[in-house]
């Protein structure tokens, strides 16, 4: 054991992957599409979520390149805004919305939890296929010629002046919603009713509490968004005038149904990232996270808060300054539980023992970004700064800070935390870390410059801009560059650790948790008999304790 | 894991240790109740996200109602009410029967479960036939909103031999056409869930014939029978709502 | 050096031409800028303070020099520090903020009022004195100015980042917003919300001069008829003077002078009459009826543009008297006998 680093692998010469696990458990095609097991499940939502994310990443190229230069010269107006508009669409309904939970949180709640399986392992599958058939009706309607409304679908414009595929991406949201929907409902049941005997909620893994606090969002929220498709699309195709002034309607009443859900679904994105960042900081620090209960408490009060500020979309389009003043307050006190959990995870560290490997480094990277994405949020609920920048690119660097330097830099933590519990095989620690250094580097010269352009008024989803903005610009491209390479390089490392990867053992980071406890890969059924938990969650002396009595055995 | 049945005994202080299985048992649950109790807790949280799908477009009707108050008056008076009222009978003697059924599954009566689905099953499909006639009119008389919408009738009614209602200025006759938007939205959707409520009732019906549910093994009877009963309380909101906005059966 | 010059002077122009923080150029602008610097001072001493605590404690406290972890429940005290400042902190924002929305949302009285229409893509610019401009807007200096706007299609938003003003331009109803601009130039207009195939191309200028460049601007642009002419114009071929005659007797009321005062309407609420007032009566008359009368106003909607409403609301706003409403009502109605041109079709 060297002393920088925690990483503790079984003799090479004679570790194996254990024979029996959930990957060879059964064979073929079939096993795996018709399969209820919860991890089974979790690597099919990888799959297909990054195959999404690479499609969204493309899109992300194809807008970087066209604004390297001020003039609208590379794609025709109308393909440049299709391009922004499939991003969007992709990266939050395809890949943000889905990822942790559906692939980590999938994989590991029944784990953590000491159960078998989530409580409805077939409503489980049943949500990767509505997941899957929304992203097929997406890509169809890509390949039919695309779609230009923005994710947003701001009425009346989807509604009445566009002539692209409004009506199958609608449907294909919808569908993809059910699938986040049934993930949240889950969730909370087996959160409730099975966790194995001594697990009480104060004894739970934050993960677990963080991923409660997004199902919650999840199924409260995503029906409000399937509703405001609804009505657009019967707004569309039989012209019944809900948002139409002409016949009586009201276009503001599509923002205020649209962002009720929108909103909470920004915090569905984070919250389940944050978990991940509970339990990597906790593991790299050998300690327990400080103030366990108010990360715990605070990840249900976003959920809680997340519901009520919905209008600080709206600030600018003719709401009542008075309605404009209570949800400005609102927005300012869901801002106060996301910092507590950044001191939280700060102090943390103070006391500990603390390694930088590939998942701490990335949190790091998190802990960073996502305080200043969050900050900048505050700009934006502050009234009077909000006019000037809201719909600039103040607002794009703002969600693209706490989206991909949060949340996606949280997911990578996770997939490099947990790989070697999923696949049993480490990921190669040196270029990881390149990695990660890599994608943040690359990540702040593309968003940095966002900011500028955004107080300097270059608005947003614009095609052409002001020749003045243009060396801002080209530096977000050149950094959009290097944060795509920094993305690749997982994919192949990854992919090469699968068959070349160090065996990892049971407990490769000798964290805490009932992940740990079992072998790499999990077996099917997880537990050979239902744990019972009899202490603390990231209880560190107990650990030391059994690793004393433990003899270490081979695969 | 035992795959027979054992006869449940009251005693419940050895039921932690004594695993009492139905088929149905599915192999992640440690215990049957926690099975039940999840297949339940589930179907409610279902119900939520259902209150919260409806509530958008209770909201826009809110809002609407509260601006068009006139049209949405003469909208309303233009539902026939003893349908209305005859579906809500309806309806309710649907939830009645449903009701029955949980209870005669859990007695173990297969014959009368089989009864009364199928009673549930019918007064279902009576409802969706008086809504199919109340539709028809609406399509007849260019009520659907749409391209064919007619506001004729609403500005100048005694045209058509209508003597009870008072003529509405044109543009407050355009907004009729949101009232019908949202009858035709929110009992459509309405309609909806109990086509799907019907067509599970038929399969139902299939496997309590076969004696799946007269055995100890009632959560599928008892869940639905949850979904039942909130598409009935929705409809027991719109009636209200949509036919009664104006209506003075005293006078 | 070893730079071509060629080089260098590309980049020196590059850079000189390159923008890196907005100009000042109204008075409100000061103010949202002072709010900027505290709200980005708060981020940077926030990330500062955070990148310390991580980076002191990471160095501290790294296993190499600290194999042994301290295992440490939690501190209310400092829990409730890192709740309660930073809650502060974000409720001075919140104040602050507020105060900023309210002045930039209330038109000062007596701006000088100029109407903005906004269709995919371009802007419509309508002073009182009829110059109709096209993506561009002159407008004086050192004078309080309101823009009443609204979109004839789509979600557009009005945006003069200079100025630091934005407002979203919304079909079926106007908005408002104002400013005073401090020094004359050229700047940019931006439409900042995404309308569609051209949103990047609805831009425009905004042109500052000085009180009498300005003047003399009015004088030389193109003048056809002013707003209130215009408007005065609809309001006899679409057949106001019809039943707002003016008369005792007449079937609608009076409009003369009604701009600004409350009125009493039949279902007995009491409303301000303002632009958007005038703007709805035209089009949902129903529910505007002035207490006292039938309501038997026919809809326009559908046949006026939003420009001719607007000409409608400028005419009614500076309506005084009903003397040119009677000129205009016995001149349409003598209006049967006049010739025809021939070979021209009647329209």
């Amino acid at each position: 054991m060297s002393e920088s680093t925690i990483l503790n692998l079984p003799d090479q010469s004679t570790a194996r992957v254990p024979k029996r696990n959930f990957i060879t458990a059964e064979d073929g095609l079939l096993s795996w599409l018709l399969t209820g097991d919860h991890k089974r499940i979790a690597m099919l939502y990888l799959i297909s979520i990054t195959f999404f994310f690479f499609i969204g990443g493309a899109f992300a190229g194809l807008i970087r390149l066209e604004l390297l230069t001020p003039q609208p010269d590379l794609v025709a107006s109308d393909t440049y805004n299709k391009f922004f508009t499939m991003h969007g669409v992709i990266m939050v309904f395809l890949f943000l919305v889905p990822s942790v939970p559906a692939t980590l949180g999938n994989f590991l709640i029944p784990i953590m939890l000491g159960a078998r399986d989530l409580a409805f392992p077939k409503i489980n599958l049943l949500s990767w296929y509505l997941y899957v058939v929304g992203g097929v009706m997406v890509i169809a309607t890509m390949v039919l010629g695309g779609v230009d409304t923005g994710w947003t679908f701001t009425t009346p414009l989807s509604t009445h002046y566009l002539n692209t595929h409004v009506i199958t991406t609608a449907l294909a949201i919808f569908v993809a919603g059910f699938s986040s929907i049934f993930t949240g409902l889950n969730f909370i049941v087996t959160i409730h009713r099975m966790r194995c005997p001594g697990m009480t909620w104060f004894r739970m893994p934050l993960f677990v509490w963080s991923n409660y606090a997004a199902s919650i969002l999840m199924v409260l929220g995503t029906p409000v968004l399937a509703i405001s498709l609804t009505l657009v699309l019967l707004e569309r195709v039989f012209g019944i005038g809900v948002f139409d002034p002409t016949k009586g309607g009201d276009p503001l009443l599509f923002q205020h149904l649209f962002w009720f859900y929108s909103h909470p679904a920004v915090y569905i994105m984070i919250l389940p990232g944050m978990g991940v960042i509970s339990e990597v900081v906790s593991t790299f620090s050998r300690k327990r996270v400080f103030g366990y209960t108010a990360v715990a408490f605070s990840s249900v009060a976003i959920a809680l808060f997340g519901f009520f500020v919905w209008e600080h979309h709206m600030f600018i389009m003719g709401v009542s300054n008075y309605s404009a003043l209570v949800f400005s307050l609102l927005t300012m006190l869901v801002a106060v539980p996301s910092a507590i959990k950044i001191f939280n995870w700060s102090f943390t560290l103070q006391k500990g023992s603390i390694t930088f490997e590939t998942p701490m480094l990335y949190a790091f990277g998190f802990m960073g970004l996502f305080t200043i994405g969050g900050l900048t949020g505050v700009f934006l609920g502050s009234l009077g700064m909000d006019i000037h920048l809201t719909e600039t690119y103040f607002i794009v660097a703002h969600f693209h800070f706490v989206m991909v330097g949060g949340m996606l830099m949280a997911f990578l933590s996770g997939i490099h935390f947990w790989w070697p519990k999923i696949t049993g095989r480490m990921y190669p620690e040196a270029i990881s870390k390149l990695a990660a250094v890599v994608t943040f580097i690359g990540f702040n010269l593309t968003f940095l410059p966002q900011f500028i352009l955004g107080y300097l008024g270059m608005p947003r989803r614009y095609h052409s801009y002001p020749p003045e903005f243009q060396i801002l610009n080209v530096m977000s491209t050149a950094g959009a560059t290097v944060l795509g390479i920094g993305y690749l390089m997982p994919i192949i490392y990854l992919a090469w650790s699968l068959k070349y990867g160090a065996v990892a053992g049971n407990n490769p980071w000798q964290a805490t948790g009932l992940e740990w406890q079992i072998q790499s890969p999990p077996l099917t059924e997880n537990f050979t008999e239902i744990p019972i938990m009899d202490h603390e969650a990231y209880d560190y002396d107990w650990l030391e304790h059994k690793t004393k009595q433990e003899v270490t055995t081979v695969g | 894991m035992a795959d027979t049945i054992a006869t449940t005994e009251p005693a419940a202080e050895h039921e932690l240790h004594e695993h009492v299985f139905v088929p149905q048992h599915r192999h992640h649950f440690e215990t049957e109740q926690q099975q039940r109790e999840a297949g339940s807790f589930g179907m409610w949280l279902f119900l939520l996200t259902e209150i919260m799908f409806f509530g958008g477009m209770f909201f826009a009707y809110l809002l609407y109602r509260n601006w068009y108050y006139d049209a949405f008056v003469v909208g309303s008076n233009q539902l026939s009410l003893p349908l209305g009222t005859a579906n809500t009978a309806v309806l309710i003697t649907s939830g009645f029967f449903m009701a029955l059924s949980v209870w005669a599954a859990e007695v173990r009566k297969r014959g009368l479960l089989v009864f009364l689905l199928v009673l549930t099953t019918l007064l279902g499909i009576v409802f969706l036939g008086i809504k199919y006639v109340e539709y028809k009119e609406k399509y007849e008389l260019h009520h659907i909103p749409g391209e064919h919408f007619d506001v004729s009738e609403f500005v100048n009614p005694a045209a058509y031999g209508i003597t009870n209602e008072k003529p509405l200025p044109p543009d407050m006759a355009q907004k009729v056409q949101l009232y019908f938007f949202l009858y035709f939205a929110m009992t459509g959707m309405h309609a909806l869930h109990m086509i799907i409520g019907i067509g599970l009732l038929f399969w139902l019906i299939a496997r309590a014939r076969r004696g799946d549910f007269s055995a100890g093994y009632v959560a599928p009877i008892e869940n639905f029978g949850l979904y039942w009963h909130f598409v009935d309380i929705v409809w027991l909101f719109l009636f209200p709502l949509l036919y009664l906005i104006n209506r003075h059966p005293m006078k | 050096m070893g730079i071509s010059p060629v080089l260098w002077q590309f980049l020196e122009r590059w850079l000189n031409n390159s923008a890196l923080f907005p100009r000042e150029a109204s008075t409100i602008a000061p103010y949202m800028d002072a709010l900027y610097f505290f709200l980005l001072g708060m981020t940077v001493v926030g990330v500062a303070l955070v990148a310390t605590i991580i980076t002191v404690f990471s160095l501290r406290y790294r296993r190499s020099v600290h194999p042994v972890a301290t295992q440490i429940e939690g501190s209310t005290l400092l829990e409730a520090t890192w709740t309660i400042i930073p809650l502060g902190i974000f409720l001075i924002c919140f104040v602050w903020g507020a105060l900023l929305y309210f002045r930039i949302y209330t038109p000062p009285v007596n701006s000088m009022n100029i109407y903005i229409v906004g269709k995919q893509w371009m802007w419509k610019a309508e002073h009182p004195g009829g110059q109709h401009e096209i993506n561009a807007l002159h407008v004086p200096t050192g004078q309080n100015i309101q823009l009443t706007m609204i979109s004839q299609d789509v979600f557009h938003s009005f945006s003069i980042p200079d100025f630091r003003i934005k407002r979203e331009v919304i079909p079926g109803r106007y908005s408002t917003v104002w400013f005073n601009a401090t020094t004359p130039g050229e700047y940019h207009l931006f439409c900042t919300q995404y309308c569609g195939t051209n949103h990047s191309q609805m831009i425009g200028t905004i042109t500052a001069l000085s009180p009498a460049d300005y003047k003399k601007w009015t004088e030389e642009s193109t003048s056809g008829m002013s707003l209130a002419q215009n408007g005065e114009r609809l309001f006899a071929s679409m057949g106001c003077n019809a039943c707002h005659s003016g008369n005792a007797a007449a079937r609608g009321p009076s409009l003369a002078g009604v701009y600004g005062t409350t009125l009493q309407l039949t279902n007995g609420a009491q409303v301000l009459v303002n632009d958007a007032y005038l703007r709805d009566a035209i089009l949902n008359p129903s529910q505007h009826v002035t207490a006292g009368y039938s309501p038997i106003m026919p809809t326009y909607q559908g046949q006026i543009s939003e420009d001719g409403l607007i000409d409608l609301v400028e005419y009614l706003k500076n309506l005084q008297t009903n003397y040119r409403v009677h000129q205009t009502l016995t001149t349409s109605e003598s209006d049967q006998a006049a010739p025809i041109t021939p070979g021209v079709s009647q329209p």
